[in-house]
């Protein structure tokens, strides 16, 4: 049943993020008006599909999936969040596409029975997965908002106030909204990555910290902890913020792609 | 009654011709009693901004345009005439229409040519030279420039290098609110471009100057606070928004200086605006990431780009002036008593003939006395009969009780209404067309004459 209504919400995202791929062609605003409510209907259902999922037990049956597709609903959290504080939809045309193909992904899964790694029996490990991923979905968003930042300072030095400057925030608006959620994302990661150690070391011991996902978490973590400490020391911002980011994110795209390498950290019974 | 205009605009003359005739707003209400005075002018009004000088008049006969600049101006037009156009009747109701929705401005859509426009109108009620047809004309122009601003979007993006900068400020910071402007130079455009951006939310504003007192008298104006010269590279660092104007032959802001503010700034953003030739900004600085850049000639671009975005929104302007004119022209029409008597004749000859056709057919040949006497005596019974309505159209003429009173006759009479309309109309209505061609905004805006440009005046030629 879940996945009846996280495949709706994927429709929906689908049609917003076409409404934001349209606009972009545009004059005026970036995303149309129509984008904002069908997002919200979108993350209502795909909300609505979590929870049945979480309830059922299915979370445990596609545990990759299912992160993702949490990955795909808390992007858009942030997403209506900053609409709220910014009014700006500018960052839904990285995001929306995003969440589109995130929960896509999780919605084409073949729930096909796996052999579950015991550890998700334990109500620890989803909070260790929730606020890893809140953590991932406020960098990546922040990395899109350094994207968009570079963009618009690139028009703005090129003098050409046609292109994408016309139609994004203000540069220290986006600015902002990159720098908060550094800030909010950072105490979730931090958090998370702790409560995974404990969970880690209670379960198999010191030899979990050579698992490749681990290192490249704690480098991760160490780039976002830079990145922070830069801003706040000396300003970066711009250019090299962006630069930054996108090493962070490299970084936590890579702690992604180790689910698939690693060898205790899978889900799936080894 | 006669409309005329006769003037010379930025598209038709440089700037010194334009000198030549301009009227200086002293003089303004001086120049409309004379042009009243002068022979034939029944009403007038004087438009003089830096971009246009107008007379405009509404005449019994035809009015001595030139000869009236000849004299007043003492200047000679023999050759002026290549610059001056002359517009009469519809084409002055298009015209002044179009002037007051600023679609003949440099700038197209500012907004100065409508308060320029209310001045003009205001003195010449003043003095007495606005009166009934001058004073439809102007007051429809100025609701016609409301719905052409209210309608179209020509005059909500920005209109002239002042407002470019607040833009492009608010595209970097947001909000200007708490954001402190730094003036490097008094001049009087950076002092308009400061107002600007005080208008728009700027907070603390610093004036520099080499001259300290001319600095101290400027921060007087605008509410600021002056600092001295030599303190400028220690201090500039604490503005968001650096606006340079000195004359200067060598930039004062180089690279170091600029690597130096962002290090004090934490490598938050910086604003220079360099309205100054040569400038003040070495191009090196645009270079440093947050530092951004635009002297005039970007100012300028950034301006025209929005002039030709407006393209098409000044077509749907015109197309509404259109409707206004030929509205106006009803209007008009509705005051004139001359089409309806001209229908009400035409309707009673109608009426005359074919009775008359009939009769021939029962009476048979008549002779040409016979003929003669019929013919007179027909006639003489219409106008004896229209005599009246006539003469009471006629006393109404002008006034607002003539509508009515035309409607209901023409309805007693059987006269279609439309009909009489279209009839006077299209005895007054001469050549539309023939004022759209020069409607094009190629001119770029110059920044040389400092107080036009930044007041949001439509700047004059370089």
């Amino acid at each position: 049943m879940s996945l009846f209504w996280l495949r709706i919400a994927v429709g929906l995202y689908g049609l917003s993020m076409l409404y934001a791929l349209v606009a972009l062609l545009r004059r005026r605003e970036i995303l149309s008006r129509a984008t904002l409510p069908i997002a919200g209907v979108a993350v209502t259902m795909h909300f609505v599909a979590l929870v049945e999922a979480f309830v059922s037990g299915g979370m445990a049956g596609s545990p990759l999936h299912q992160s993702e597709s949490l990955l795909a609903f808390l992007m858009m959290l942030l997403f209506i969040g900053v609409y709220y504080l910014y009014r700006t939809t500018s960052p839904g045309i990285v995001v929306l596409p995003i969440a589109f193909l995130l929960s896509l992904s999780a919605a084409l899964a073949q729930s096909a029975p796996q052999s579950i790694s015991p550890l998700l029996r334990s109500g620890w490990i989803y909070i260790h997965i929730i606020l890893i991923l809140i953590g991932y979905s406020a960098l990546f968003f922040s990395f899109i908002a350094s994207v968009l930042y570079l963009l618009h300072e690139r028009s703005l030095k090129r003098k050409n106030l046609n292109g994408i400057a016309g139609k994004l925030p203000a540069l220290e608006t986006i600015d902002n909204i990159g720098y908060r959620l550094l800030l909010v994302g950072f105490p979730f990661m931090t958090i998370g990555l702790i409560a995974g150690s404990v969970i880690a070391q209670i379960q198999y011991g010191a030899s979990y910290f050579q698992d490749p996902k681990i290192i490249l978490s704690l480098l991760m973590w160490g780039v976002y902890t830079v990145m922070l400490y830069t801003r706040w020391n000396s300003g970066w911002r711009g250019r090299r913020a962006a630069l930054l980011s996108a090493f962070a994110f490299a970084a936590a795209l890579s702690v992604w792609a180790a689910n698939y390498f690693s060898g205790v950290h899978r889900f799936v019974s080894p | 009654m006669k409309l005329q205009l006769l003037g010379v605009n930025h598209k038709t003359a440089p700037v010194e011709v334009r000198e030549r005739l301009a009227v200086p707003e002293w003089r303004l209400e001086e120049a409309t009693r004379k042009l009243l005075e002068h022979p034939g002018v029944s009403e007038c009004v004087v438009f003089s901004t830096c971009n246009r000088v107008e007379f405009a008049v509404a005449s019994e006969g035809d009015a001595d345009l030139p000869g009236f600049i000849r004299d007043y101006l003492l200047t000679d037009v023999s050759d002026l005439r290549e610059h001056l156009y002359e517009y009469k009747g519809d084409d002055v109701v298009r015209h002044v229409f179009r002037v007051a929705a600023s679609l003949d401005s440099m700038i197209v859509g500012e907004p100065q040519i409508l308060g320029q426009v209310k001045q003009s109108y205001a003195i010449g009620k003043a003095v007495g030279s606005v009166q009934s047809n001058l004073d439809a004309l102007l007051s429809r122009a100025l609701s016609v420039a409301k719905r052409v601003r209210t309608e179209t979007a020509i005059g909500s993006s920005v209109v002239s290098v002042a407002s470019v900068a607040v833009e492009l400020a608010k595209k970097i910071f947001g909000s200007l609110q708490g954001r402190s402007v730094y003036v490097v130079g008094a001049g009087k455009m950076s002092e308009l471009a400061a107002r600007h951006l005080r208008s728009h939310g700027a907070g603390t504003i610093f004036v520099s100057n080499r001259t300290h007192d001319r600095a101290l008298q400027m921060a007087d104006r605008v509410g600021g606070s002056a600092i001295h010269f030599d303190q400028l590279y220690n201090t500039a660092d604490q503005a968001d928004i650096v606006i340079t104007s000195t004359g200067a032959p060598h930039a004062i802001f180089r690279r170091e200086h600029g690597e130096m503010f962002m290090h004090r700034r934490k490598n938050r953003p910086m604003f220079f605006i360099d309205i100054a030739v040569p400038r003040d900004v070495d191009a090196q600085m645009s270079h440093i990431d947050g530092i951004f850049v635009y002297d005039i000639d970007d100012l300028q671009q950034v301006v025209e780009a929005n002039v030709s975005d407006r393209g098409r929104e000044a077509e749907r302007a015109e197309q509404l002036i259109e409707e206004e004119v030929v509205r106006f022209q009803r209007r008009v029409q509705s005051l004139d008593a001359v089409p309806t008597i001209v229908a009400l004749q035409k309707r009673m000859e109608q009426i005359r003939q074919s009775e008359l056709d009939r009769l021939r057919g029962r009476l048979g040949k008549l002779s040409p006395e016979q003929e003669s006497a019929v013919e007179n005596l027909t006639r003489s019974i219409v106008n004896k009969i229209l005599h009246t309505p006539i003469s009471t159209l006629k006393s109404f003429s002008g006034s607002d009780q003539l509508a009515p009173t035309a409607e209901l006759l023409r309805g007693l009479f059987g006269v279609e209404s439309e009909d009489a309309r279209r009839n006077g109309a299209s005895a007054t209505l001469t050549e539309p067309a023939s004022t759209k061609a020069h409607d094009s905004d190629e001119e770029p805006l110059s920044i040389d004459d400092e107080t036009e440009v930044a007041e949001q005046k439509p700047g004059t030629r370089r």
